[in-house]
Formats: structure tokens, C-alpha cells, sequence
């Protein structure tokens, strides 16, 4: 799950790692008092959004007066932000970070993730802050530094003395940032992160250590743990119909633009289900997993959400029964295309767990529902239809 | 013969009571799986069906020799049903369970790596031997005892969709498992991949990944230089798109790394019989084997 950077800077400031003063604000009335309160100038304005390369795009400002920070909170909150990370619809801003400027005089790149070959989380970190980290890694490799911790050890003082000397700490602020490499690690691991990002961190004039950004994202599965982090969910940062979904306990995710919807039992198969109506060439909608145990109404579920996306054509259900039953799952179809209509054309393939049955329910239903032999036979089907 | 299950194996159950345990447990039953032992902490002493129900792992494998569990234990108690089992005395693991926590995993990962057991899944539909032994969910009809093909899979019912394939052309199965959709997982592809290549009745290989991590192009170098049998190869998610969880917690592009079209090059470079539609993975190995 993605926070936003102000909650990422709460749990910061929770865990004693510093960031510069401020308060997110939801309209420029706000942006102002808040401005005024941090007492002095300049301030910076943040977009609010769960995306990456917010400056660029024009979310990130500094208002030298009070009468800018005014202005330019008011120009960001409502504005359309577009950024690698959005795409080009772009994000709409509902609120902006105030926050005191800084003496910058280094920016650094700090960052802890777990990673999935060896099992360890890993802490990377770079001299070369404030840039697109993926560039840096592909570029200049040798200018990242990693440290892997063992999480059944934790992590110790000679990790962070190795990543401190790695970024040439100067002397003076070498004790600030080893404390706050500990303590960022065990805000890590206390709240089930699945990434913890700082670009930049930032040396100050002052001789301090100050995380000038802050990007979290939180291991969903961990959340029934975390009911304080779960909070955060910020629904108006998500797809429309993914929301929708999640309230079904449905794994859906919005494709943008597909004809082809799709509904099948398991990731696995539902991933390749869409690639394999890319290939019979239409363009899958969604990705939608009705999971092992589905039943009928998690089915009936599913229709609405795909019948909801205008884009939609054509349906293709392909269910391969193993502890769900292609019986009860074909009750859930012909319940479904009966309360809602048929209003798009249905290729249904079933196949594994009481098949027979399930083939029995959907043929003495009368629908008219188009019946595939295999998953070949199902995409050419339903790519006729939409072709 | 097979791999790391047979007739022999002597299986218990943790979390035999819930409703999973014991319908899975029935089936497997059913199938011909000797299943000596269930683990419910607080039911000790009670009996599922006609099977014996412990308080701890340790009692369990005492009192009844069983060498392998499968779990079907909630996410928030998993990782400790496999730390239990694998200081309870038994050979093998396999967790059902999906939505451990990544942290979780990374502990019971290191945890368990110098000890004498081996872990499959979690998050994965278990290990079959045809004909023998079933330790999962798998629905079992499909399957087409006598071998003399090996199955690895990340993914569930995109497994029972390749073993199906391979039944209906004939071709029969050694041992079909599941390594698990997520980040963190215990066996992995190479495991499974040298025991194949040494399991003598195991004449060639299907190996089907997704989207996410590198364990793909991992296994594709370790192919090339250690495996003689034919593989055949098919990755999901090619139209999935960068940043987002594709259902399995593991299924996700991060910026470059993780994509379909990186594995298939890989797995094509090492020498892999890459399937690009799925709807012909079993005309293809029929080919192939």
C-alpha cells in the first residue's frame, strides 16, 4: 500500500528521524496559516500524490513570501498533475506538504527494501541524491552503495558505519546519521515496510541530516497488524472500479482502454488469460483473479465491477475448478448474467472440478452465453466478437 | 520414482480443524495419501475423521513418525506453523497458506536455511506424485501417474492448466509442484530443477514462471549449464503492466527488472523450448518430449 510523503513524514518523526517542519494543508487558506506559523521564508509547496517525479512535473514549488506560498498553493491543490509515474491523464492534487526550505549543501540518496534472492533487506544508498535512481543504477552502478542485513540479526554499527563512509559523512554529522539509520530501519521493520525512500536526504548548512522527502509503502499483507498505518489509505489516489472491487475482497486491476474483459479463478491463469487475448488480438481490460475459494456471489461480484468499465466488448470467463467447483462457479454466472442482463457478449471456458455439472447449470439456464472448448478456442472466440 | 514426495511420505496436517484443513485433508485422503497426524493447538487428544490431532508439531512427529506437514495455518500464524514444523522433527514443509507478511518469510527464510528440512510455497497449491501422493490442493483427476514428465510452477490453477495440457496429450507426470507465488518463497526453481535432472524417470521438464524477481533468468543459467533434459518454458503476465501486484504478492515489474519479455529472452538464450501461447503448451511438448 502507498502513503503519501506528509505520512511517511509522520511515521519519520515518530521514529525520531528528522524532516523539516510542516503540515499538509487542503486549501490555500490552510497553505497560508501554515506558512505563517513556520515563521519564516522560503516555504515549500508539495503536491500531494502517490507518484513519483512530482517536481518535474510542476507540483513542487518554493514561495519566497507569504503571498506566494498563497498563490502557488493555490495554483497546485486542483491542478492536473502529469509525471513519468501517472501517465499522461495525469493525477488530480487534493492537497499540498508546507514546509520550512532548508541550507541545502548535499543531497543524498537513502533507501531500504527487502530483497526477494537473498532474503535480507538491503539498504542503498548513493552520493548521487535527488536523481532518478534507476538512471544512476543502470549508469554508474559503482555509485551505490549496498549493505544486505540479516533480518533474524537486525541491523548493527558497523552497517551503518559502512554505509556512512560509503557517502562520505563529513565528521560533524557522521553520529546524526548513523541514528538515523537506525532508526529508519526500525520504522522499516516495525511497520512492514516494502520500500522506505528518501531522495533526497539532505546535509544542511547546519551540520544536520534531514530527510527532505519520504516515500513509504506498506506490505498489505501486514496491514491487519498495522491498523494505524491502514488509515492511511487514501481511496482518491486509486482507480474508481479497483476500489469498488477491493470491497468485494476481488483482486481487480483496471488495464485502461481493453475491450476484452476478463474474469478467471487464480492469478497465474488470469495473467496468462490476458496475454492470451492480446495474442488472438484484442486488448485484455482488466486484470481479475476471483481467487481459489470463489463462490457464486463473488462471481456475480465480478461482473458488475467489468460491466462497470465502459470500454468493455466482449467478457471471457475462464475458470479451471480445483477447490472452487466450475458447479457452484456456473451458478454464480447464470445468477449474474440473469440479475443484470447480458449486455455484452459472454465466451465462458470451464474446465477441472465438477466440469460436468458446471456445463449442465449453464446449458439448461438458456442464456446465451458462448461456450469455448479450450483457452485457444475461448480467445479466438471472444476476439471475433470484438474484432 | 519422483521428487521429494512418494508412498512413503508420512504426512500431518497443521490446522487440520479449520475448514480448509479438513476438507483438503479428506481429499488427500481420498487420493491414497497416508496422513498420520493433524496439529490444532488446544484440540490434542480430539481426532479429525479418523486422524489423530496434536497440540504441537514436536508431539506429532514423536508419536506417530511423520516426516512431512502441510499447512494450512491463517497468514497472521503461518510463519510460526513452519518454524514449529521445521524444529518439530519433520523432512519436509509445505504451506498452502497465502498472505504471509514479506517480513515474516524473510525470518523463517533465514531461519530454517541451515536446517534439515526443505520448505515449498508458501502460497502455492503443493507437490503431487501422481498415482502415490498428494501434499496440496491440486484437484487430482488431471493428473497422469507413470511420469515421465516433471512440472515446476510460481502459479495454482495456471498449473492445473499446463498438467491438464500434458494429461490430454498423453504425456504423464512425475511429480507436479508448486513453488509459490510470492517474493519470498522456500524451494526454488533450481531446486526443483536439479532434482529433476537427477530423478532417473524424470525425462524432461515444464517449467512455467511469471512477471517478478529474477528467479526465472536464475534458472535458465542454471539449465544451460546443468541440465540435459529438455525444458519447456511459458511466463504470464507479458501484458501486465510495471508497478503493479498482478494477484500473487511476487507477480510485479519493478522499474526494468522482472519483465516477461527479459525471461523469455533468458530462458531462449539458454536453450528452453519457450511456449509464447498457451493454448499450445501441450502440442508443444508433445514436440518436445
Amino acid at each position: 500500500m502507498k502513503i503519501h510523503e506528509y505520512q511517511a513524514k509522520e511515521l519519520f518523526r515518530k521514529f525520531n528521524v528528522p524532516v523539516p517542519e510542516g503540515e499538509v494543508a487542503f486549501n490555500p487558506e490552510e497553505a497560508s496559516a501554515i506558512a505563517e506559523k513556520l515563521g519564516g521564508f522560503p516555504v515549500v509547496i508539495k503536491a500531494q500524490i502517490h507518484a513519483g517525479g512530482r517536481g518535474k512535473g510542476g507540483g513542487v514549488k518554493l514561495a519566497k513570501s507569504l503571498d506566494e506560498a498563497v498563490t502557488m498553493a493555490d495554483d497546485i491543490i486542483g491542478m492536473t498533475l502529469v509525471t513519468h509515474q501517472t501517465g499522461p491523464e495525469g493525477r488530480l492534487v487534493r492537497k499540498v506538504l508546507v514546509e520550512q526550505g532548508l541550507n541545502i549543501i548535499n543531497e543524498l540518496y537513502l533507501s531500504i527494501l527487502p530483497d526477494r534472492a537473498t532474503a535480507k533487506n538491503v539498504i542503498m544508498a548513493s552520493e548521487a541524491g535527488g536523481m532518478d535512481i534507476e538512471a544512476v543504477a543502470e549508469e554508474t552502478p559503482e555509485k551505490i552503495i549496498k549493505v544486505y542485513i540479516d533480518p533474524l540479526l537486525g541491523i548493527q554499527a558497523y552497517h551503518c558505519r559502512e554505509v556512512a563512509f560509503g557517502l562520505n559523512i563529513p565528521a560533524a554529522a557522521m553520529k546524526q546519521f548513523q541514528g538515523l539509520l537506525r532508526n529508519l530501519y526500525a520504522l522499516f521493520v516495525d511497520y512492514d515496510c516494502s520500500l522506505l525512500e528518501i531522495n533526497p536526504l539532505v546535509l544542511t548548512a547546519e551540520d544536520n541530516v534531514i530527510a527532505l522527502d519520504a516515500k513509504v509503502d506498506i506490505d498489505g499483507n501486514a496491514l491487519y497488524r498495522h491498523k494505524d498505518a491502514a488509515e492511511y489509505r487514501d481511496t482518491d489516489e486509486e482507480d474508481p472500479l479497483e476500489v469498488e472491487a477491493s470491497k468485494y475482497n476481488l483482486n481487480y486491476i483496471n488495464l485502461g482502454g481493453g475491450n476484452v474483459g476478463n474474469m478467471v479463478n487464480g492469478a497465474g491463469l488470469a495473467m496468462a488469460t490476458m496475454d492470451i487475448i492480446k495474442l488472438a488480438g484484442a486488448e485484455p481490460a482488466n486484470f481479475l483473479d476471483v481467487g481459489g475459494g470463489a463462490d457464486a456471489e463473488m462471481v456475480e461480484n465480478g461482473f458488475k465491477i467489468i460491466l462497470s468499465d465502459p470500454n468493455v466488448k466482449a467478457i471471457l470467463i475462464n475458470i479451471f475448478g480445483g477447490i472452487a467447483r466450475c458447479d457452484v462457479l456456473a451458478t454464480g454466472v447464470v445468477q449474474a448474467s440473469e440479475k443484470m442482463g447480458l449486455k455484452v457478449p459472454v465466451v465462458i471456458r470451464m474446465e477441472g472440478t465438477n466440469v460436468e455439472e458446471g456445463r449442465k447449470i449453464l446449458a439448461d439456464a438458456g442464456l446465451n452465453l458462448i461456450s469455448a472448448v479450450d483457452i485457444k478456442d475461448a480467445a479466438k472466440k471472444v476476439a471475433e466478437i470484438v474484432s | 520414482m519422483s521428487i521429494f514426495v512418494d508412498k512413503n511420505t508420512m504426512l500431518l496436517v497443521q490446522g487440520i480443524t479449520g475448514k480448509e484443513g479438513q476438507f483438503h485433508t479428506r481429499q488427500c485422503i481420498a487420493y491414497g495419501t497416508n496422513i498420520v497426524a493433524g496439529v490444532t493447538p488446544g484440540k490434542g487428544g480430539q481426532k479429525m475423521d479418523d486422524v489423530p490431532v496434536f497440540n504441537s508439531v514436536q508431539t506429532a512427529v514423536k508419536e506417530t513418525g511423520a516426516n512431512c506437514s502441510l499447512i494450512f495455518v491463517p497468514p497472521p500464524f503461518a510463519a510460526d506453523a513452519i518454524m514449529e514444523a521445521a524444529d518439530g522433527g519433520v523432512d519436509l514443509i509445505v504451506a498452502i497458506t497465502e498472505g504471509i507478511p514479506v517480513m515474516d518469510m524473510m525470518k523463517v527464510k533465514n531461519y530454517i536455511q541451515n536446517k534439515p528440512v526443505r520448505l515449498i510455497g508458501p502460497n502455492c497449491p503443493g507437490i503431487i506424485t501422481p498415482g502415490e501422493c498428494k501434499v496440496g490442493i491440486m484437484p487430482a483427476p488431471i493428473h497422469k501417474p507413470g511420469g515421465p514428465i516433471g512440472v515446476i510452477s510460481r502459479s495454482g490453477t495456471l498449473t492445473y492448466e499446463v498438467v491438464y495440457q500434458l494429461t490430454l496429450q498423453d504425456i504423464g507426470q512425475t511429480t507436479c509442484l508448486g513453488i509459490g507465488g510470492d517474493p519470498v518463497n522456500g524451494t526454488n526453481f533450481i531446486d526443483c530443477l536439479d532434482a529433476f535432472q537427477k530423478n532417473d524417470d524424470t525425462t524432461g521438464i515444464v517449467m512455467v514462471g511469471e512477471i517478478g524477481g529474477n528467479s526465472e533468468e536464475d534458472a535458465a543459467e542454471f539449465i544451460k549449464a546443468n541440465v540435459t533434459k529438455p525444458v519447456v518454458g511459458f511466463i504470464a503476465g507479458l501484458t501486465a503492466p510495471p508497478g503493479r501486484r498482478m494477484g500473487h504478492a511476487g507477480a510485479i515489474i519493478s522499474g526494468k527488472s522482472g519483465t516477461g519479455q527479459a525471461k523469455i529472452a533468458a530462458m531462449k538464450d539458454c536453450g528452453i523450448h519457450v511456449c509464447e501461447n498457451l493454448g499450445t503448451l501441450g502440442e508443444l511438448c508433445a514436440k518436445v518430449f
